[in-house]
């Protein structure tokens, strides 16, 4: 572990970066160059791509220079970003982590993603995750297990772990993840770098490779909070091809990043310190709200009742989504077909094969909840509780600017330790999935390290369209502390 | 009620509820921006990664679909939802690409509505109509060898299901029914009609009951009749259906829930696929769409937009214009035809009987020329003859004034059928204007008399029957331009006199 500063291209921040190539000190060939040297360099130890797209990233950085060099000033021009599998990139494979989707190449763009293109940015590669976003530990990914860069014996956390580790083993200045139940949020905190879920709504979905649609949310993970705003200012707004994307304007995400959270109402919740939390992490989490104290903010305790049943409702209601969701992997339009006689064995066939078993598991889990009979005992029950869990953050969100906890209550735990016992995984999102059944936003930053040296995350979330006030918080806190700036040592 | 089958005590009355499923005429499909206009166009050419379902596409609604069911609802008489709801309906078939249908399920748009149907005892009979909802359309399998081609054109067109209460007790009552929910439909202009080509799709539910399982409330099982492709078909499947479930109770069978088809050419429904597991298709809310919430303002704008419908153009015709009830009927059942029927009275004059006069000829000849036009001619195109309504009048309005009698007219018509010129161009440079001149007259009969002496003997002789005869000579003289009144009374004197 070592304080960086940036020595290489591919250590730079986004913003550094724009920098860089808006005074001519490289250009967007150079930076993407040195970025797929890195991944060339590490990700045989990592794995954090599942396709790395360099002669397309490469073209578009000559392409980038060039409308630099004609007067085009696009916020992320020349920027190589990577992109999580669960993002549709037109002519890029996309798999989701999937074998069902082996060799599948869409023929469109995720909005998000093109918004980032529109903004300048290019593709580098799509990272690893677990198969179609089911999982905290990318363990569930149909093609390998990526690796913590601060330790290789250790999952980077999940789904979107390919991305986290990525931005923490600078193979990329930035990725997209998405985070259903938390899986931005919580392989960031265990990377040690910076994850954002915005409101629901706030980032279009078309494109987004559906598990639990009412609670996906596509999101920046970064080496800064600066860079998550840089990204959400790109992606963030109204989209015609998403009927649940939010209507209300977008502002200038970086202009809130003042450093001033003098005031700030900040409500720590008591269901949040459990037990089962690693002491490291509570020690770190509590000690990071003391700085904020310390920084002018105001702590207030607060209660979230209804947060131990958080877990079985969002298990109920994202896999009763995901069973609809899933139901078009038929092996008929893409993917790899069957070679079954009959429609039925066909079907078998194709999905037998090409869903893992954590897929097959919340599949069967969510037909079950959705079941003549079954129903209102289960999937109606979970949308009700939804709601009280929505009203418990409104009431809170009614005394307090926000909410801050920990991300994770553990650091990365190794690879294995979990991978037969789900409902063990399933407790890595306790901190994280009422949030997504909320719709509010929040932001998992660094806040320490445990005795092993693994990164612990800090959790701050804010209202729907909050976004503004939890990058205030979460930059004010960074600004002032050192934990986002250091690295992971990769031979 | 009609009886169908007589055992020796026991009389099966036949109950039947309809499931009508309407293609609505929108630009675009229900979820995405693809064209509707894919008839006869290459298979999977109307595409997109929505209604491809492609992994990531998300559907957003077409509000003119939202709008053409609420006006139909209107028309129906219905109650129109605050809220809507979409829902999934999951199964599996290649056809239905993402593996769920979008349809409203629990929260209809349109609810508890009616449509009154004329019985032919001159009586009306209210169907109720239990609800009626959007959902989109599934494409189209292809059965070939031991291959199946799918073909999504179709696949996302908006679909309004109609759905009535078991009121219909007989085939011809389905008959009306289905005729004037069709008619409805073409005035609103949210649905072809077009049964052939599916863009409308009938599916009766049939059960027979005894009078004294009627008085109990007792419903029979119910056979589901699919792919009926015209308004026979589905009168045809209910008789077929009501006698043959009548036999098989009155042998002391059961009746099976099953699936039927119906084979046009023996005129008899066939078992497609037995029911015995029902599916459960696991509904939940489209988490991807927003409620559909309609204000009272936007119902009230939406019945604003209705046209007159048949029912009204059928009271106002027989109130105001005197028309007997069959040609109301016939004259109000289709807006083209309508539309003609009304712009020709215009012309023509709405005084003195003029409407059915005007009625008689449109349902008349007219209609003889659409028909003898060929295969599939169809009314509607009565709005794109050469012909139009106004030079119909300008027709009508010759014989009244005695210019050309009937049967000229008849003959103008076919000319101006075919060329689209006026009837009295043709009349003048034909030269067909009817002979009323006496002079003209006297001449033909006095060549008659000179060339027919035994009968004109006869006739003088007291065998009065002859008239006809020197009257079709006279008729015959004049190539028929005579006008038959003056000819008529012309030919008297001379005969008489002697």
């Amino acid at each position: 572990m070592k304080n960086t500063t940036a020595t290489e291209l591919y250590q730079l921040t986004v913003h550094a970066a724009v920098a860089g190539l808006t005074s001519g000190d490289f250009s967007a060939v150079d930076l993407t160059r040195s970025v797929l040297a890195r991944i060339e360099q590490v990700d045989g130890q990592v794995c954090a791509y599942l396709t790395v797209a360099g002669e397309q990233a490469l073209e578009q950085a000559e392409a980038a220079d060039r409308l630099r060099a004609e007067g085009d000033s696009r916020p992320l021009l020349g920027i190589p970003l990577a992109i999580k599998d669960v993002l549709s990139t037109e002519g890029i494979v996309t798999t989701a982590g999937s074998k069902i989707l082996e060799g599948y190449r869409p023929p469109y763009t995720a909005t998000a993603v093109q918004r980032l293109k529109d903004a300048g940015a290019l593709v580098i590669g799509k990272t690893n995750t677990d198969e179609f976003a089911m999982g905290s530990s990318t363990e569930n990914s149909g093609y390998f297990t990526t690796h913590n860069p601060w330790n290789l014996d250790r999952v980077p956390g999940g789904s979107s772990g390919g991305s986290a580790a990525a931005v923490a083993a600078d193979e990329a200045l930035a990725s997209l993840g998405t985070d259903t139940g938390g899986s931005v949020r919580q392989p960031a905190s265990l990377c040690g770098v910076v994850g954002m879920k915005p409101s629901y709504g706030r980032v279009s979905r078309y494109g987004l490779i559906a598990y639990g649609s009412s609670l996906d949310q596509i999101g920046p993970i970064t080496k800064d909070v600066e860079d998550a705003a840089l990204i959400l200012n790109a992606m963030a707004g109204h989209d015609a091809h998403d009927s649940t994307s939010l209507p209300a304007p977008v502002p200038d995400y970086t202009a809130s990043l003042t450093g001033d959270i003098h005031g700030l109402r900040v409500g720590v919740p008591a269901e949040y310190f459990i037990d089962g939390m690693e002491p490291d992490v509570e020690t770190a989490v509590r000690t990071a709200i003391e700085h904020l104290a310390g920084l002018g903010a105001e702590i207030v305790p607060i209660h979230l009742p209804n947060t131990d049943k958080a877990l079985p409702v969002y298990y109920l209601i994202a896999t009763a989504e995901a069973s609809a969701n899933l139901s078009r992997f038929d092996g008929i339009r893409f993917g790899p077909g069957g070679k079954a006689d009959r429609l039925l064995d066909n079907y078998r066939q194709v999905r037998g094969r090409g869903f893992g078993r954590e897929v097959k598991q919340r599949i069967m889990l969510g037909t079950y909840a959705l079941s003549a009979g079954y129903y209102d005992a289960y999937y109606g029950k979970a949308q009700q509780v939804r709601t009280l869990i929505k009203r418990d953050f409104e009431a809170a969100f009614a005394d307090v600017d926000v909410i801050v906890s920990p991300t994770s209550p553990t650091t990365a735990f190794p690879i294995g330790e979990k991978a037969d016992d789900p409902l063990a995984m399933y407790l890595a999102d306790i901190f994280t999935v009422s949030l997504n059944l909320s719709g509010m936003c929040g932001i998992s930053i660094p806040c320490g390290f445990d005795r092993n040296s693994l990164p612990i995350g800090l959790q701050i979330l804010g209202p729907s369209l909050g976004e503004e006030t939890i990058l205030r918080a979460a930059h004010a806190y960074e600004q002032t502390t050192e934990w986002h700036a250091r690295r992971p040592i990769l031979a | 009620m009609t009886a169908i089958a007589e055992q020796p005590q026991t009389t099966y009355s036949v109950l039947v509820g309809m499931e009508v499923h309407a293609q609505l005429l929108t630009n675009t499909k229900m979820f995405c921006r693809c064209s509707t206009d894919y008839q006869g166009d290459p298979p999977n050419t109307h595409t997109c990664p929505v209604c491809l379902g492609l992994p990531g596409a998300l559907p957003v609604m077409n509000r003119a679909a939202i709008e053409a069911t609420i006006r139909t609802g209107i028309a129906l008489n219905c109650e129109i939802s605050e809220t809507a709801v979409f829902a999934r309906k999951n199964y599996n078939y290649p056809d239905l690409p993402k593996g769920y249908q979008i349809s409203q399920y629990e929260l209809p748009q349109c609810r508890n509505g009616w449509l009154d149907i004329e019985l032919t005892d001159g009586s009306t009979k209210r169907i109720r109509i239990h609800r009626a909802h959007l959902e989109e359309d599934t494409g189209k399998n292809t059965h070939s060898g031991n291959y199946t081609l799918v073909d999504l054109n179709r696949a996302g067109m908006p679909l309004l299901e109609i759905v009535t209460e078991a009121d219909i007790e007989s085939p011809e009552e389905a008959y009306a029914f289905l005729t004037k929910l069709r008619a409805i439909l073409r005035y609103l202009g949210v649905n072809s009609g077009d049964m052939e080509k599916g863009a409308l799709r009938c599916e009766p539910n049939i059960s027979v009951w005894t009078a004294e399982q009627k008085a109990r409330s007792e419903y029979g099982t119910k056979v589901e009749v699919k792919n009926l492709n015209s308004l026979r078909a589905v009168r045809g499947a209910i008789a077929y259906e009501a006698e043959r479930q009548a036999e098989v109770l009155g042998d002391g069978g059961v009746i099976q829930q099953v699936n039927m088809g119906w084979d046009e050419v023996n005129q008899r429904t066939v078992l497609q696929r037995s029911k015995e597991s029902s599916e459960d298709y696991r509904y939940f809310p489209e988490p991807d769409l927003p409620p559909v919430v309609v204000s009272p303002e936007w119902v009230e704008k939406l019945a604003a937009t209705l046209p007159e419908l048949p029912d009204s153009k059928r009271q106002r015709y027989e109130n105001s214009w005197g028309l007997r009830p069959i040609d109301a009927e016939t004259l109000s059942g289709e807006q083209l035809v309508a539309d003609y029927f009304e712009a020709a009275v215009v012309t023509y004059g709405t005084d003195d009987g003029k409407p059915q006069r005007m009625a008689n000829w449109i349902s008349g000849e007219l209609f003889r020329l659409i028909y003898a036009d060929g295969e599939g001619q169809d009314l509607r195109q009565i709005s794109e003859l050469k012909i139009g309504p106004e030079q119909l009048a300008g027709l009508v309005a010759l014989v009244d004034e005695k210019v050309i009698n009937a049967n000229t007219a008849k003959k103008v018509l076919e000319k101006m059928y075919i060329s689209g010129e006026d009837a009295q161009k043709i009349v003048e440079r034909e030269g067909l204007a009817m002979v009323s001149d006496t002079g003209v007259i006297d001449e033909a009969v006095a060549a008659i008399f000179a060339a027919n002496p035994d009968e004109l003997g006869r006739y003088r002789g007291g065998e009065v029957r002859l008239f006809g005869f020197f009257m079709g000579q006279v008729m015959r003289a004049t190539k028929g331009k005579a006008d038959p009144g003056a000819a008529k009374e012309r030919l008297q004197e001379l005969l008489d006199n002697a």
